[in-house]
């Protein structure tokens, strides 16, 4: 089926089968392979991306389900020149991650709630990342990743990354 | 962990949803997918057509009626919470909401699929069967409905009717006076399905006392369950009559024993949760009351 999706921006047109998930889209059809395929049965929350504004498992929805919605993937997080937005620049400083596979995945859900709520608390930072499993960064400094980020997103202490623009 | 193969359909109305639903006996309606698309991908499913019904917009609404709190069956969990006509008159599904899955799952999932699948842990179902909500299916040209507790008969077995199409869940609205709702589960981690649920309602009099108590349990059986706690009505709710009212309720409870639980556990946990939701709901009743 022919399907349209707006991935970052961009009208990505595509001919995918009724049974190809979100996830196999973007990944083989679009070729963005920052979301990652964990368990695809929705336990694990790697392949989370933002649909419409909000956060999603991309292997729990077929890929025409989204035919003309807003999709936002870990690659259309950065900055137009590549550079790091406020969320991921949080994650280095904060070492919230390690391995970097469910990285992508907490980040979105991170921006997610961000975007709704510059001062969550920490259960509600926990909460949002709730569907997210890290197995070796530690949840930890991943909220305090996001606590950092909402911190400079809150006061408009412009990130390092933004003051060089 | 790939699907096999199915057709799909995004029908613009009810109606057409329907036809093609009655046409094809091995269809299946998809609405949030939180569940059916990992059954699909483990082919625990293999349903001939998908038929989407999350744009349809008839089914995107929570409507105060005459009959009650009508919602739409393609309602995200996610909307649901939200919702002030919900907080307000339907405080016990207010309350369950929280527990249901996690954020990324909410924002897809919908009140109607999470009772059309009828999963015995699921929140949603037991908020309903609590609260005895009409289940409204739409069967060709004619609606059918349903009590939850006729509704639900096994795990993920229900009454559903053969090529009906669930369209929205009437809840009753809250009665008039001081009412107070409670919530309560444990799971092994936030998100995942509950060893054992408990969820409670309850109605003061002007004079304090209990004028009418709601309680159920779920996740340590086959369906969701409601108990009769009428034995409260007249009480004062101290914490001994809730312990003595849910002892007594519970007293013939038989639990499920899985790799997860024990059914001791599960008893135990039942209990106990159960007496924290009634006592939930009672502070909360007082609050409205003060």
């Amino acid at each position: 089926m022919t399907t349209e999706l707006t991935v970052n921006g961009h009208i990505r047109r595509i001919d995918v089968e009724p049974r190809t998930t979100l996830l196999d889209a973007l990944r083989d059809d679009v070729g963005l392979k920052g979301t990652h395929a964990g368990c695809e049965h929705g336990v694990c929350g790697a392949c989370t991306v933002i649909v419409d504004g909000d956060a999603v498992r991309s292997c729990l929805m077929l890929a025409v389900q989204c035919d003309g919605l807003n999709i936002m993937t870990i690659e259309g997080v950065a900055l137009a020149d590549g550079k790091m937005d406020i969320i991921q620049d949080s994650f280095c400083e904060t070492h919230g991650l390690q391995c970097g596979y469910c990285t992508p995945g907490m980040v979105l859900a991170a921006r997610a709630l961000l975007a709704r709520d510059t001062s969550p608390s920490d259960d509600q930072i926990r909460e949002a990342i709730s569907g997210n499993i890290c197995r070796c960064t530690g949840y930890q400094q991943i909220v305090e990743a996001i606590r950092l980020a909402a911190k400079r997103t809150r006061e408009g202490n412009i990130a390092p990354m933004e003051a060089e623009q | 962990m790939k699907a096999a193969s199915f057709s799909y359909l995004r029908p613009a109305t009810v109606a057409e949803a329907c036809e093609a639903l009655s046409a094809d006996s091995e269809s299946r309606v998809l609405a949030g997918g939180q569940t059916l698309v990992p059954m699909l991908a483990m082919r625990l499913s293999r349903p001939s057509l998908l038929i989407d019904i999350t744009r349809l917009q008839d089914l995107r609404t929570i409507e105060d009626m005459e009959a009650g709190i009508v919602i739409g069956a393609s309602v995200r969990q996610a909307e649901a919470l939200v919702s002030d006509l919900i907080a307000r008159e339907v405080p016990l599904l207010a309350a369950a909401l929280p527990h249901v899955g996690h954020p990324p799952t909410r924002a897809r999932g919908t009140v109607g699929g999470s009772i059309a699948h009828g999963d015995p842990s699921a929140e949603i179902a037991l908020a309903a069967t609590i609260l005895g909500a009409r289940i409204v299916f739409q069967v060709d040209d004619r609606t059918e409905d349903f009590e939850p507790e006729n509704f639900f008969i096994g795990p993920t077995m229900t009454m559903a009717p053969m090529g009906g199409l669930l369209t929205h869940l009437i809840f009753p609205k809250r009665p008039d006076g001081a009412v107070g709702a409670g919530f309560r589960e444990i799971a092994s981690r936030r998100s995942d399905y509950a060893f054992a649920s408990a969820g409670a309602q309850i109605r003061l009099n002007e004079d304090g006392r209990c004028a009418q108590a709601w309680m159920g349990v779920g996740s340590v059986g086959d369906v969701p369950l409601a108990f009769d706690v009428s034995g409260l009505s007249g009480t004062r709710l101290t914490d001994d009559d809730l312990d003595k009212a849910v002892d007594a309720a519970l007293a013939a409870l038989d639990c499920v024993d899985d790799m997860h639980a024990t059914s001791t556990y599960r008893r135990r946990a039942a209990a106990r949760l159960a007496v924290q939701a009634l006592t939930d709901a009672r502070d909360q009743a007082t609050g409205a009351r003060a």
